[in-house]
């Protein structure tokens, strides 16, 4: 009953603030357009190098869709890749063909890869020895490009806007001192509490379920997994962006301190979300991974919506969402001990 | 006075913020039915003290009763009405919207709610401006209407931290009628005021200063007993200038 109320008041002063609404729902969908057009952009050119590959093959390769330079001989090739003045080369070495690349821009990566590996089919006929072998001079294999990273950008939005809002909106409640006016009334701590998670939450549901619509139905984002599971991990991701941000809320005495979190807590999370390759990041940095909730919202987004796995792959990520989400409440309604001690 | 039975009392509660006394050893009772006023400059220690009497915090030592009842208990708070001294309402949404959302809190629902939402209006004169954002209030209008929102559940008891301030001298007097209804309804009030004129309509004052209590009576008893023509010239006797 209390908590109805609650929910009804949070939900109408959401509506009533339609900019805030707009924020929630359209700033969301414009990032991850203007994503979809930065990423998904023209097709790149590679610029390949062939070093000193025999006459009758390179008739044979059709040429087009590639800038090419001839090299005489592997030293050069590799110096020219060293400055960027091409993405990769291909070579034979003892007839096999194998491919180096330059390897610091993923799309490039791809393009460059695909390219040779078109250009190579008809020489392989019934010879499967001429699949090349790919050698990288920087990064690694294959990694971003919008399909493998959207995932993790839409639980990183959805947390990023949550986060901000009910921070702000429940630092009003302190700042106006309605929450002690809440506080003089029977309503208890946990009811509070609660109640707010419902209130955002319900309309967290609406907004989780437009934006990943959005971006998976218009912007065509990879979607292998069932859309339920997305919207599950959406949920519970923002259940945990909306107690944390409610829990760092009692830290900050006006909006502007609430976004000075951002560089602090908002941002550092995308760091180990996957949208930059876990291995590589240095060990003392590695282990804050876990402590995050994105981490394991992002690994539980690609396991649905990349690789298309259900229930068993991610049932561990969404036990421990909720764990975050269970915990934050708890602080939560401890930290409200300061303002009423009952 | 015609009643006589202790409503709240105060037992030598002093309250510390870190190194800063803010109430000193202050003893007081106050009677069923009568309006009591709590009178001393800012910084005195007056909404220290009524946010102990809502439950909104604790004395450091010392004991309050609220109809016999040690406070803070939650079985209590329903039975206390409190106007914080900040106007602690929702911008964005309605005067009705406030009062619906205020009165759910209290456990009232559909036609009594909706009662209820009519009589307190009509009390503090907003009935025109039901429907109105509160954003859209003037400050006295908000004041108002945080005071229609401590009436709504009929309180035994009612905590008002300076009510009156912003409100303009016509409205002020209708406030204080309204102030009288509800103690001849048989509701205690406890009023905040650092405004002098304001305090003579209490039943009895007390005066506080840097935290202590340094005097209680009628308006009439303390001026008597200091020779002074107006309660502000009591204060200074008491205060010691």
């Amino acid at each position: 009953m209390r908590i109805t109320a609650l929910v009804i008041r949070i939900l109408r002063q959401i509506v009533r603030d339609k900019r805030t609404m707009g924020l929630l729902i359209f700033a969301p969908i414009l990032v991850l357009t203007m994503l979809h057009l930065v990423f998904n952009g023209n097709d790149y050119t590679p610029k390949i190098g062939f070093v000193h590959i025999p006459e009758p093959i390179v008739d044979q390769i059709d040429v087009s869709d590639a800038k090419i330079t001839e090299y005489k001989n592997e030293k050069e090739a590799k110096e020219d890749l060293s400055s960027q003045e091409i993405d990769g080369y291909l070579v034979f070495n003892n007839q096999s063909p194998a491919i180096f690349l330059e390897g610091s821009d993923p799309t490039v990566n791809g393009a460059a890869i695909k390219w040779i590996q078109t250009a190579l089919k008809p020489l392989q006929g019934n010879d499967t020895a001429l699949e090349p072998k790919v050698n990288f001079l920087h990064g690694s294999a294959e990694m971003g490009q919008f399909d493998y990273f959207g995932p993790v950008l839409l639980g990183f939005f959805v947390f990023f806007f949550v986060f901000l809002i009910a921070g702000v909106s429940f630092l009003r409640e302190r700042t106006t001192g309605t929450l002690e006016r809440l506080l003089s009334t029977p309503l208890r701590k946990w009811e509070i509490v609660t109640g707010y998670v419902l209130g955002f939450g319900i309309f967290t549901m609406i907004q989780a379920t437009i934006i990943a619509a959005y971006a998976i139905y218009v912007l065509d984002m990879l979607m292998e997994g069932a859309f339920l599971y997305v919207l599950l991990i959406i949920l519970l991701l923002s259940f945990t962006a909306l107690t944390l941000g409610i829990l760092l809320s009692s830290f900050a005495n006006n909006e502007l301190q609430m976004i000075q979190f951002i560089p602090i807590v908002v941002v550092p999370q995308i760091f180990f979300s996957g949208l930059f390759n876990l291995e590589t990041i240095s060990e003392w940095l590695s282990w804050i991974g876990p402590f995050t909730p994105l981490y394991y919202a992002a690994d539980a987004l690609r396991d649905v919506m990349v690789r298309g796995y259900g229930w068993d792959e991610i049932y561990r990520d969404v036990f421990v969402l909720l764990g975050f989400s269970i915990l934050f409440m708890i602080i939560n309604i401890l930290a409200l001990k300061k303002y009423r001690k009952i | 006075m015609e009643t006589t039975k202790a409503c709240v009392s105060i037992r030598h509660v002093s309250k510390q913020f870190g190194k800063q006394q803010v109430l000193k050893e202050i003893s007081l009772e106050i009677m069923e039915g009568e309006i009591f006023g709590l009178l001393g400059p800012s910084g005195a220690g007056k909404t220290t003290l009524v946010k102990q009497l809502a439950g909104l915090d604790t004395p450091t030592s010392g004991e309050n009763f609220l109809l016999q009842e040690k406070m803070p208990s939650l079985k209590l708070i329903e039975k206390v009405g409190y106007m914080a001294q900040s106007d602690a309402l929702y911008g964005e949404l309605s005067a009705k919207e406030n009062l619906q959302f205020f009165s759910a809190l209290y456990g009232l629902k559909g036609k009594q709610q909706q009662q209820r939402i009519e009589e307190v209006m009509k009390l503090v004169h907003l009935s025109d401006h039901l429907h109105k954002l509160v954003s859209n209030y003037s400050g006295g209008m908000k004041r108002r209407l945080s005071l229609a929102i401590a009436l709504l559940h009929e309180p035994e008891i009612l905590i008002l931290d300076e009510p009156t301030v912003g409100i303009d001298p016509v409205l002020r007097k209708s406030i204080w009628e309204a102030f009288n209804e509800l103690k001849n309804k048989g509701t205690t009030l406890i009023v905040t005021t650092h405004v002098m004129d304001e305090a003579e309509k209490c039943d009895r004052l007390g005066m506080i200063r840097d935290g202590r209590l340094i005097a209680v009576g009628t308006p009439e008893e303390l001026k008597q007993k200091t020779n002074s023509a107006t309660i502000e010239a009591a204060f200074l006797v008491y205060g010691g200038a």
